[in-house]
């Protein structure tokens, strides 16, 4: 196996882009990405899109084609393939880019993460996030996929691992982060007043408690670490691409305030980095909702079950911090959440991160990054780690 | 909108609970699962069916207010974790009983009930959902 190192990244801005098609985003992260990184179209010979759900949102399948098709990859005929894992899918898409790399099939791969929510309405686009969960015991059955996480948030509470202000803290921070990204969805602070007072979506959840309904795209490219300064002086080490699963149903689990695949994908992680958790400097993780940021602190190993929601609160994970500097980028919560876009983006900023090009959101001498994305209830989970070079 | 097949296939699931005990480790499955992910291979011929104890206590639960286009006339509506009274978990709504006065450790029972329909001239979907137990 080979060594891959990130050598460029390209996000569009998040929100709501009622001017800009799904191929247009998509092309947008692409080309910006292959500039940053020095290399033509020529110099890939693969792609991997991440996108949860085209299909619903678009009336759009094999949109492999049509990201190679407009970007003028198709004339050189490369394989473009599609990935969906929820939530995750970009993510994971990543990791399926990085496997090329490594095992020496493909050189210099292009990832890509695109979605398109808005040209659906809200009612219509809630009902397609729900298909992440079980369609027929839970969708089926009158859950929603808040609801799901909601019931999360309840058991949490009743336990006594984090408060009702605990858990609203998560979205404070992103939105903290937020303000200072200037592709972020929501560039505005909040307080913990803001969320507790907004309007209720699956009690205890409101509003402020959810990640938006976004539209962007997000790109990387790859290619061996060996070969990586033949094109940019800048670049960073991909040390760990893990990837687990879990049941498909939340009921189905034992524990329902922690994410399984989360562990495992992490521990694994950790292991083929050579580092643990306290090594980790800066991190993204899957606010799709405030109580999934909290529990993925704890799980990603940050944190003792029951300490995450406390440190958020007290603003150690905001840049400058005592703690881990987590979703310098604004998390899913104020950055956005275009889902299949959503995995690319966030190891995208954990790269420019540890290229020192976060500007006023830079965390001083970052070394080690990660990156953690979940799709559905934490039935698939996809932890990335980079490294500075 | 779904097959009236895609509805019938799931009936006793559905409307009686029934699922499925692994003959090889004991475990319950609900919903049904012809196959152990447990035991895997040792699992094979041993799947039994299971009815699930229709009574248990709240796990934990959520009062829903955004709500998708089925349920969208019953919003806001509860939905719980229900741990049954055989000790496994299972999703449902959680009807005829005040929103305010829900909470974990609270006994329910499960009832038959219409969930929702696929439109005006579709499929009716009917299946359990929990009510307070008397």
């Amino acid at each position: 196996m080979r060594d891959v190192a990130i050598i460029g990244v390209g996000t569009t801005a998040f929100g709501e882009h009622w001017d800009k098609s799904f191929r247009a985003i998509g092309i947008e992260a692409g080309m910006k990405a292959m500039a940053d990184a020095g290399i033509s179209g020529s110099d890939i010979d693969g792609m991997y899109i991440g996108n949860m759900s085209a299909g619903h949102f678009i009336n759009q399948k094999n949109i492999a084609s049509l990201i190679a098709d407009y970007s003028g990859m198709s004339t050189n005929h490369i394989p473009a393939t599609r990935i969906e894992a929820g939530g995750a899918s970009g993510a994971v898409a990543f990791r399926q880019a990085f496997m090329a790399v490594a095992s020496g099939l493909s050189d210099i791969v292009l990832v890509g993460g695109a979605e398109k929510m808005t040209d659906l309405d809200d009612v219509k686009i809630n009902s397609v996030l729900d298909t992440t969960a079980d369609a027929e015991w839970e969708a089926g059955m009158g859950m929603t996929f808040a609801g799901l996480h909601a019931m999360i948030a309840q058991r949490m509470i009743h336990d006594g691992t984090a408060t009702r202000e605990e858990i609203a803290s998560f979205a404070v921070n992103s939105h903290y982060h937020g303000a200072l990204n200037p592709d972020a969805q929501f560039r505005k602070a909040i307080t913990l007043d803001t969320v507790l007072k907004s309007g209720l979506v699956a009690s205890p959840l409101r509003v402020f408690d959810c990640a938006p309904i976004s539209d962007g795209a997000a790109s990387v490219v790859l290619c061996p670490l060996e070969d990586a300064r033949k094109y940019t002086d800048s670049f960073v080490k991909v040390s760990a691409a893990e990837q687990a699963s879990d049941t498909l149903a939340l009921f189905q689990r034992e524990d329902i305030t922690s994410f399984g695949a989360t562990v495992a994908a992490a521990q694994k992680a950790y292991r083929k980095a050579g580092i643990t958790a306290k090594d980790i400097d800066v991190a993204e993780v899957h606010d799709v909702f405030t109580v999934s940021g909290i529990m993925a602190l704890q799980d990603l190993g940050f944190f003792r079950k029951g300490e995450a929601g406390k440190a958020v609160l007290d603003g150690q994970c905001q840049v400058g911090g005592s703690a881990v500097a987590v979703n310098t980028s604004g998390g899913l919560k104020a950055r956005g959440h275009p889902i299949g876009a959503t995995g690319v983006a966030q190891i995208a900023e954990i790269a420019q991160q540890l290229r020192g090009r976060a500007d006023k959101r830079q965390v001083e001498n970052a070394r080690y990054g990660l990156a953690q994305s979940t799709g559905g209830t934490g039935s698939v989970a996809a932890v990335t780690v980079m490294e500075a070079i | 909108m779904a097959s009236v097949a895609k509805e019938w296939r799931e009936i006793p699931g559905r409307y009686n609970l029934i699922g499925t005990k692994c003959g090889n480790c004991g475990k319950i499955f609900f919903p049904s699962r012809d196959f152990c992910p447990v035991c895997r291979r040792k699992g094979i011929g041993k799947i039994e069916k299971y009815k699930v104890a229709r009574t248990g206590e709240v796990y934990t639960f959520t009062v829903i207010y955004d709500a998708p286009d089925a349920n969208v006339r019953q919003k806001p509506y509860a939905a719980a974790m229900v741990r049954t009274d055989d000790g496994i978990l299972i999703s449902g709504q959680l009807v005829d009983v005040d929103l305010d006065k829900i909470e974990i450790g609270m006994r329910v029972r499960a009832v038959l009930r219409k969930l929702d329909s696929d439109g005006a001239s579709g499929v009716i979907h009917y299946g359990f959902k929990f009510v307070p137990e008397l």
